[in-house]
């Protein structure tokens, strides 16, 4: 994508009927650093690596809590995604509010999908420079769904955004078909091991990532650092042991998951053969 | 020249009593659970009492559908306050707020009596009165509704020190333990149900102490 003459308004088609200042929007949902997100019939897991600036500056917020039964996870300027968060918490309000249930997260997502149209068809706005992941419960279950700074937004079993995030997207696309069945441990599970594909070989520790899950039953909660630390020691997938140890090591764990530690056992086998 | 007055009034009063009682570590918020209109009773299972955060619960007393708003506006801007400070508002501050929203609407006000109870960041209990405008004051134990100009003398009998002079100035908490005045709630009660007609059926006790939130109910004459 090059500098051209079609790309200064939002509001200017290209002759190719591209809108580029859309499109560069979209980049910047690339620029942000990784967050992914996978979902069974009855949980969805939301997780984001978290790259400070500096050692002595905070990670910024990439995972927001919505309300009880949804979440987001942001990549791209954060202080758009803030707002929109804010947008979001407050139309749970009001409509837990009025009927006294909760927003169901279709109607959540689209109410958000038309809010960033709208910034693609006005000469004096521009397009939030934010990608969201949003994970949520309603009467059918669990959902995801991905919303594009373009105003599009599509449903997804599982899916990745952010840079390096095609790493993370190669070993969904793998893994998707179990995750419906998945308990909500494997599922976890599976997306530390995402997590660990951005990173590309660098070392994965609760410092670094931060991982939220919503489910029946299960409120929307960002697990705190311990947490992650110990399900990250428990799968051991720092990235360090060859396949075989993993697999044994796994087994010798005997967590409460044992059933699916044994069959998690195979599969972790897996992503260390690429 | 009389004026003419509105043959329709927006308001209506359901009736009850509600009462609360700070301890040292402990509170107590009670009420009645019989919703009446009129001489008629609506129901004698209504709870007038509403957790507005994890240490800070509201009884009122009054127009119940003014009361029912008043809780959903507050519960809401708590949500909001948890989103933006990420931790419960303490029962100080839910107290500025209740009256802050009571207040809003000065110039038709919510037909609502309240008390509310809780404990404070130190964890010690504590107890907010109020008018239906908003005016509020932080008091060791109050009463509100029909039956309280019934209960309030007993409390002062019962908890107010003799004399301010005597003493030397104490906390707006009760010496009395928590046993103690849970009895002496339902005993409030117990004497409010027989001589009060909007006040029966059944009391609903709320207890919030270090270790959490418990319930009591008590049967009152249904008559």
């Amino acid at each position: 994508m090059f500098r051209n003459q079609y790309d200064t308004d939002v509001t200017t088609w290209s002759p190719a009927g591209r809108l580029f200042q859309v499109e560069y929007d979209m980049e910047a949902v690339k620029q942000g650093s990784a967050a992914i997100g996978l979902r069974s019939k009855t949980h969805a897991v939301l997780a984001c690596v978290n790259k400070a600036n500096s050692e002595l500056s905070s990670h910024q917020r990439k995972i927001f809590k919505v309300d009880d039964h949804i979440g987001v996870a942001i990549a791209g300027l954060t202080a758009d995604g803030r707002v929109l968060s804010r947008y979001m918490r407050s139309e749970c309000i009001n409509y837990g509010y009025t009927y006294e249930s909760p927003l169901p997260v279709g109607r959540l997502v689209v109410q958000l999908a038309d809010k960033a149209q709208v910034c693609t068809q006005r000469s004096w706005k521009r397009p939030y420079g934010v990608g969201l992941l949003v994970a949520g419960l309603d009467e059918s279950g669990a959902h995801l769904y991905y919303n594009c700074p373009s105003g599009n937004y599509f449903e997804y079993q599982a899916f990745a955004i952010g840079s390096r995030s095609q790493a993370a997207k190669t070993y969904l696309e793998r893994k998707f078909e179990s995750f419906l069945e998945s308990s909500r441990d494997d599922l976890i599970k599976d997306a530390l091991f995402a997590i660990r594909e951005t990173l590309q070989g660098e070392k994965l520790t609760s410092t670094v990532c931060t991982v939220a899950v919503v489910g029946v039953g299960e409120a929307f909660n960002i697990l705190d650092q311990a947490t992650v630390q110990a399900l990250i020691n428990e799968f051991e997938i720092s990235g360090e042991q060859a396949p075989a140890t993993a697999s044994v090591a796994e087994e010798a764990a005997g967590d409460a998951a044992a059933d699916q530690g044994g069959a998690a056992a195979e599969e972790e086998a897996a992503p260390m053969d690429i | 020249m009389t004026k003419e007055h509105a043959n329709w009034s927006p308001y209506d009063n359901n009736g009850g009593t509600c009462v609360a009682i700070a301890g040292a570590d402990y509170c107590v918020i009670a009420a009645d659970t019989r919703m009446s209109t009129g001489y008629s009773i609506l129901t004698r299972d209504y709870s007038k009492i509403c957790k507005l955060a994890d240490k800070s619960f509201m009884a009122s007393s009054g127009f119940q559908a003014d009361v029912k708003a008043l809780q959903k506006v507050l519960s809401s801007r708590h949500l909001i306050y948890q989103h933006q400070h990420n931790k419960q508002m303490s029962c100080p501050a839910m107290a500025q707020l209740l009256s802050n929203t009571l207040y809003y609407k000065r110039f038709f006000p919510y037909y609502a009596f309240n008390v509310l109870g809780g404990l404070d960041s130190e964890g010690k209990g504590c107890v907010f009165t109020y008018d239906a405008v908003g005016s509020y004051e932080r008091v060791g134990y109050s009463a509100q509704g029909s039956g309280a100009t019934l209960i309030t003398p007993f409390l002062d009998n019962q908890l107010k020190s003799p004399s301010p002079l005597l003493l030397p100035a104490k906390d707006a908490v009760t010496p009395l333990s928590e046993a103690e005045a849970v009895d002496l709630v339902k005993t409030c009660f117990a004497s409010a149900t027989e001589r009060d007609i909007y006040t029966g059926d059944s009391v609903e006790i709320i207890i919030l102490n270090a270790n959490g939130v418990r319930h009591e109910s008590e049967q009152l004459r249904k008559d």
